[in-house]
């Protein structure tokens, strides 16, 4: 073991040099990054660009290979699915694993904060999916992170139930503060939400760019389009070729092209 | 738009139509039961089914009757039932003990599960022989076959059902700081329980099973002797009501399963009542 992952440090997140591997295939490749405390930063990548696996690693439940890795241990994560467990009631859902003296009056604040109050006592199948995954959040929360990791947790929803949940996670973020690292497919979601938005190309870090649109933010504010233009160009989507949106068929990146060789 | 406001809705036929009929479809239901009753009574009286192949229903009533008022019928089925009980209780303690060996540990896994495979493809009932030769013919070869009997489909459902707990829950439990205990206790017990209930349902099924061949060697009381006795005897009464007994406690076990579910299984879409 020659990967240094300490855990503790006081403020956000720290990456120097950190490389994940499987094999000889290296998802995350001397990957440096720092996240303030506070920070909303979203993680923009195709599919297979390590966005997932840093996450991964970043909440602790993957090893890394080398480098340092430092963050919280204060920290929540929220996946695509809500991963609830079934035959318990949300608010015995949102306790899980909590130490706490007053567990119950715990989750019913939380669970008020993500506005299902009046469904403590319900079991996660009598759930909608935004319900769910509001549950979920209320479960990260609870937790007090000083990280908060969001790996796709609205990729799931319907368009409506989404543009609640986006208020609602900016509402959230700004009450209660969190360093926030939001791993999404969609570029719109990470201008909406992020301070700042980093792409991901084969495990490292092919653009940042700092979004510095006012809040509550739009998708037909000013500067909105600019910033969209440039993320789906290093993305490799033209803005008149809807079709490629679909990276994952696109027969370049199928053979390992960087996407730079493409759209840049 | 304005085509919208003419569209009907109609709600009140398909339930209306079903509650029109419940009340003759249960009704007909018995009719062809009792139907056969009567031309068994009838064919019986008239001697075109002589009693020593199979009584008639009036008769067999009556004999009922006599049981239940003598306490015959009740000292032998609790004798049964506590045979049954018995071997289920520790066929079913052994079972889940060695599922949570196997299940929650590698090494348990490696330790225990060949043997426990190899054991469960042998037919409890081929080890009669050998069990009366090691235990004698008495309570505890009877008891040890309904054991033998009930063991194994705890042990493999329950098995079963801690191993294929969704690894994204393991996961999700794991990012909430739970540590091994709680993750036994929280997240793969409840979650393996659906499993178990299918494993005790086989087992229930197994155990009467087992308890109807053990009570026909050598025994002095249970429904199974009183089943042999009556056949030495030639009383077909005796024997249909020993039958009648056995599926009535089948469906009443069924019952108590079903119930104990819906009480540990609240939480599962199908007996979630909203």
């Amino acid at each position: 073991m020659n990967a240094h992952s300490k855990i503790d440090f006081p403020a956000a997140v720290s990456l120097r040099g950190v490389v994940r591997q499987f094999g000889d295939n290296r998802v995350i490749d001397r990957l440096d990054l720092d996240i303030a405390p506070g920070e909303f930063v979203a993680l923009l990548g195709a599919s297979g660009s390590g966005k997932t696996t840093l996450l991964r690693s970043l909440a602790g439940l993957d090893p890394i290979e080398g480098g340092e890795l430092l963050a919280p241990r204060a920290r929540a994560a929220v996946f695509q699915e809500p991963r609830l467990m079934p035959w318990k009631r949300a608010w015995k859902n949102v306790t899980l694993g909590l130490r706490v003296a007053n567990p119950r009056e715990r989750a019913v604040q939380a669970l008020t904060e993500v506005g299902l109050a009046h469904r403590l006592e319900a079991y996660p199948a009598t759930l909608s999916g935004g319900e769910s995954q509001r549950v979920a959040l209320a479960r990260s929360l609870v937790r007090e992170p000083k990280l908060l990791l969001l790996d796709e947790p609205f990729a799931a929803l319907d368009a409506l139930t989404r543009i609640r949940m986006h208020r609602l996670i900016i509402d959230l973020w700004q009450r209660h503060t969190p360093a926030v690292l939001l791993v999404t497919h969609d570029v719109d979601e990470a201008i909406l939400l992020a301070d700042r938005i980093i792409v991901l190309q084969h495990g490292r870090i092919a653009d940042a760019l700092q979004v510095d649109l006012a809040r509550p933010r739009d998708n037909g504010q000013a500067g909105f389009n600019a910033i969209r233009t440039r993320l789906l160009a290093l993305l490799g989507v033209e803005k008149d070729d809807p079709e490629s949106i679909g990276r994952d068929h696109n027969p370049f990146l199928a053979q390992g092209y960087p996407l730079n060789a493409i759209a840049i | 738009m304005s085509n919208a406001s003419t569209i009907t809705v109609s709600r009140t036929t398909p339930s209306a139509r079903r509650r029109k009929w419940t009340t003759p479809d249960f009704v007909l239901r018995l009719l062809s039961p009792l139907a056969i009753l009567l031309l068994w009574e009838i064919a019986s009286r008239a001697g075109l089914i002589p009693a020593r192949v199979i009584a008639a229903p009036s008769e067999i009533s009556t004999t009922l009757w006599e049981l239940i008022r003598s306490g015959e019928l009740l000292r032998h089925l609790l004798v049964s039932l506590q045979r049954a009980v018995t071997g289920l209780s520790i066929g079913v303690a052994i079972g889940v003990s060695a599922a949570l060996i196997t299940g929650l540990s590698k090494r348990g896994e490696i330790a225990l599960d060949s043997p426990m495979q190899m054991l469960r493809t042998i037919p409890s009932l081929a080890l009669v022989p050998l069990f009366i030769l090691w235990f004698g013919i008495g309570e505890f070869t009877k008891v040890a076959l309904i054991v033998m009997g009930t063991t194994f489909p705890i042990y493999l459902n329950l098995f079963a059902g801690i191993r294929n707990i969704d690894p994204k829950l393991v996961e999700a439990a794991n990012t909430l700081g739970l540590n091994r205990r709680e993750l036994i206790w929280h997240v793969i017990l409840p979650g393996a329980l659906p499993s178990f209930f299918v494993g005790l349902r086989y087992s229930l099924g197994i155990s009467w099973l087992a308890l109807v061949f053990v009570e026909q060697i050598n025994t002095t009381a249970g429904i199974g002797f009183l089943a042999s006795d009556a056949r030495d005897f030639m009383r077909t009464d005796v024997i249909v009501i020993c039958l009648l007994i056995y599926s009535l406690l089948g469906l009443l076990i069924d019952g108590l399963i079903r119930t104990l579910e819906r009480l540990a299984l609240a939480w599962r879409p199908s007996f979630i009542r909203t």
